[in-house]
């Protein structure tokens, strides 16, 4: 299809091309989420499956934000496949790890996008919530003692606001001006509670005043909003500006993992934040502004399937992780594992027959 | 050469290790210009600057958290507890996260918690704990409690090379009652090996940290009084812990007492005697006991404190019920 008229500038800082592939990260994350729903469904996946059906803009937005090229790291949240994928984890090594196979990146012992590599610039997160901005106030302490231009990027929800790690991290990533930006991903709710439970102040981004950063709000399903406002961040803290904390505004569409129904949610909310859809709303912005056209975007929905029907086909071919294998990796020292001394003890002792 | 005592030799082994390796910092409360309120850190920040002597807000759980993403980016922090109680305010962070990172991440977290443990210094109850079988129930976290100075430097530069996290729990009791010569320009002591603080034949005192003390004093007693011949083991570090010193000493006596500060109930003697049960129950002569402190929070006057943790009287009288068992 030929654009009805000359395509207009890209947003700043942004490529035609940056634009497309906003697009097909964005995809790539629906329809993972979409075959591993099916997986679940079949009995394939071990655990639950969580969505971030409606966010995708705010993970793949915010993850393009950073510099791959210059070691920039990020710690994602469960809702945050986007920003992994954009990092270069692959579908493979997520359906590896939703299976539960030998050959995920954590060999068996953790669950869905709980992986990480550092050399790729993404650190699993851990399921207690605000943890990570801590630990990621030490990988920015790191780059600040190294003098290092490189950036930590870390995600909370709504619900981690109100952890004491959230508060002590992002209050220690302050006062000693790291290069970080703490995104809060405010969808609504955290499992049941809704946001209005979870924190008196008006908007999450009011609380950067109390830890006197900047702060900064966006409309989280616009992916090219919270590109921009996530870059300018990014920057500053890149520059010697320190901290900063983005409140990305969204919603989350699906229960916290595929066993929730939702009976918590007021009726009519859901459909009301389908309408504004981030896929559709970047697909839309892409044609209209003449950024792509719709023959080039059918053939990225392709490539994405394709790309996936591989991954599928491929990892359900693999291995479950052998038993014994727990046993091994508590140190980095073997023989000190304490697991082992208990099972490898003779079962008689010498000279002392019946025991 | 002037004798160091266990405060000094603590500051010696950390002070050696941030001139040797400069991917070492330390992070805490109050350790820049104050030095701490000992003064384990005394000098270090006019030597090495405020940016390897993190004077930290008083937020252990950041303390800990931004140590362990410093350490999985390579370098090699030493946290600061200003007392050792308020490592519960950093239990997440340590049991949640360092402790299991390596297994479930393969992430490398090569940090030190350290900080002035236990009690006999009329501290109360915030100023007085023994947290180790916390954390001992925790895969993944080494954990020592060096009695003498040798050990405490031996020990500190040990813990701040390893590849793992490790806790030092160091005894303000100890800092300065107890010294010694440290003539050994290199001292390291490995993380691991228990140490016989007595050798002795009749039976063996199990013990670590501060007690180690107590118990050399009971043994003392005892030879004099009773004529018993008692070994002392202080097994300097609790995990991982040294089944092979504690076999060949319960089996060289055939009688054994595990003795700790900490409270009896959950507390590390009975994982110890469980051990014991497994490999040496068929060279024991009598039921392995403990001596522990009373299960209360420990209180601060004198006549309660001394009433609720061991005092070497109560090793005395437990010695002597095994010996007579």
């Amino acid at each position: 299809m030929t654009p009805a008229r000359p395509a207009a500038p890209p947003p700043e800082g942004l490529t035609t091309a940056g634009l497309v592939e906003l697009y097909y990260w964005m995809r790539l994350t629906r329809s993972l989420e979409e075959r591993l729903v099916s997986l679940h469904r079949q009995g394939r996946v071990v655990g639950g499956v969580f969505r971030s059906l409606g966010q995708e803009a705010d993970a793949v937005g915010s993850a393009f934000a950073l510099d791959r090229t210059r070691g920039d790291i990020l710690a994602p949240l469960i809702r945050n496949l986007g920003s992994m994928l954009v990092q270069g984890a692959t579908p493979l090594e997520v359906l590896r790890q939703y299976t539960a196979r030998a050959t995920s990146p954590t060999r068996g012992r953790e669950l869905n996008i709980h992986f990480n590599d550092l050399s790729r610039g993404f650190l699993g997160q851990v399921s207690p919530l605000g943890v990570m901005v801590p630990v990621m106030a030490g990988v920015a302490l790191y780059f600040k003692l190294t003098r290092q231009p490189r950036v930590g990027l870390v995600y909370v929800g709504d619900g981690a606001t109100s952890t004491g790690a959230f508060h002590e991290g992002l209050n220690f990533a302050a006062v000693q001006r790291l290069p970080l930006v703490v995104i809060c991903e405010n969808n609504g709710y955290a499992y049941s509670t809704p946001t209005r439970l979870q924190t008196a102040v008006r908007e999450l981004v009011d609380k950067a005043a109390g830890y006197g950063v900047p702060g900064v709000r966006a409309d989280g399903n616009d992916v090219v909003a919270t590109y921009q406002a996530t870059r300018a961040a990014v920057e500053r803290a890149r520059a010697g500006g320190g901290t900063t904390l983005i409140e990305l505004v969204t919603y989350r569409r699906k229960g916290h993992a595929e066993h929730d129904d939702q009976r918590y949610v007021p009726p009519g909310e859901i459909e009301a934040w389908e309408k504004d859809d981030p896929i559709e709303r970047h697909r839309r912005a892409l044609l209209t502004e003449g950024w792509a056209g719709e023959a080039e975007l059918e053939a990225v929905d392709r490539r994405v399937e394709t790309e996936l029907d591989d991954a599928v086909r491929r990892c359900l071919e693999e291995p479950e992780p052998e038993a014994r294998s727990a046993l091994e990796g508590v140190y980095a020292d073997p023989p000190t594992a304490p697991v082992e001394w208990y099972r490898t003890l003779p079962p008689s002792l010498p000279g002392k027959a019946g025991h | 050469m002037a004798p160091v005592t266990y405060l000094e030799a603590i500051r010696q082994g950390i002070w050696e290790e941030l001139e040797r390796d400069e991917r070492v910092f330390l992070i805490g409360e109050d350790i820049g210009a104050l030095g701490g309120p000992f003064r384990v850190t005394e000098g270090m920040s006019e030597r090495f600057g405020p940016e390897r002597i993190i004077d930290a807000p008083v937020s252990e759980q950041a303390i800990v958290g931004a140590a362990a993403g410093a350490a999985h980016m390579g370098l090699r922090p030493v946290c600061e507890m200003q007392f050792i109680d308020f490592i519960a305010c950093a239990y997440d962070m340590l049991t949640n996260y360092v402790a299991n990172a390596r297994y479930r991440a393969g992430l490398a977290t090569p940090l030190v918690v350290r900080g002035p443990s236990g009690g006999y210094v009329r501290g109360g109850p915030f100023h007085s704990q023994n947290p180790e079988a916390a954390f001992l129930h925790t895969p993944g976290l080494k954990i020592v409690a060096p009695a003498t100075p040798r050990d405490a430097k031996g020990l500190i530069k040990s813990a701040i090379r390893d590849d793992d996290p490790v806790l030092y729990f160091e005894h303000k009791y100890l800092y300065r009652r107890v010294k010694e010569e440290l003539p050994d320009p290199e001292l390291l002591v490995p993380i691991g090996p228990a140490r016989v603080a007595r050798e002795g034949a009749d039976l063996t005192v199990i013990t670590w940290s501060a007690l180690v003390w107590k118990a050399l004093e009971a043994a003392e007693r005892l030879e004099r009084e009773d004529g018993l011949s008692v070994e002392v083991l202080d097994l300097r570090t609790l995990a991982p812990m040294d089944d092979a010193a504690i076999a060949a000493s319960v089996r060289k006596t055939n009688r054994v007492l595990v003795a700790h500060e900490d409270t009896r109930t959950g507390g590390v003697a009975g994982e110890i005697i469980a051990r014991i049960n497994q490999t040496s129950f068929e060279w024991l002569d009598a039921p392995a006991r403990r001596v522990a402190a009373h299960d209360v929070p420990l209180p601060f006057a004198p006549a309660l404190e001394d009433y609720v943790l061991p005092q070497t009287d109560d090793l005395v009288a437990a010695c002597r019920a095994l010996a007579a068992y």
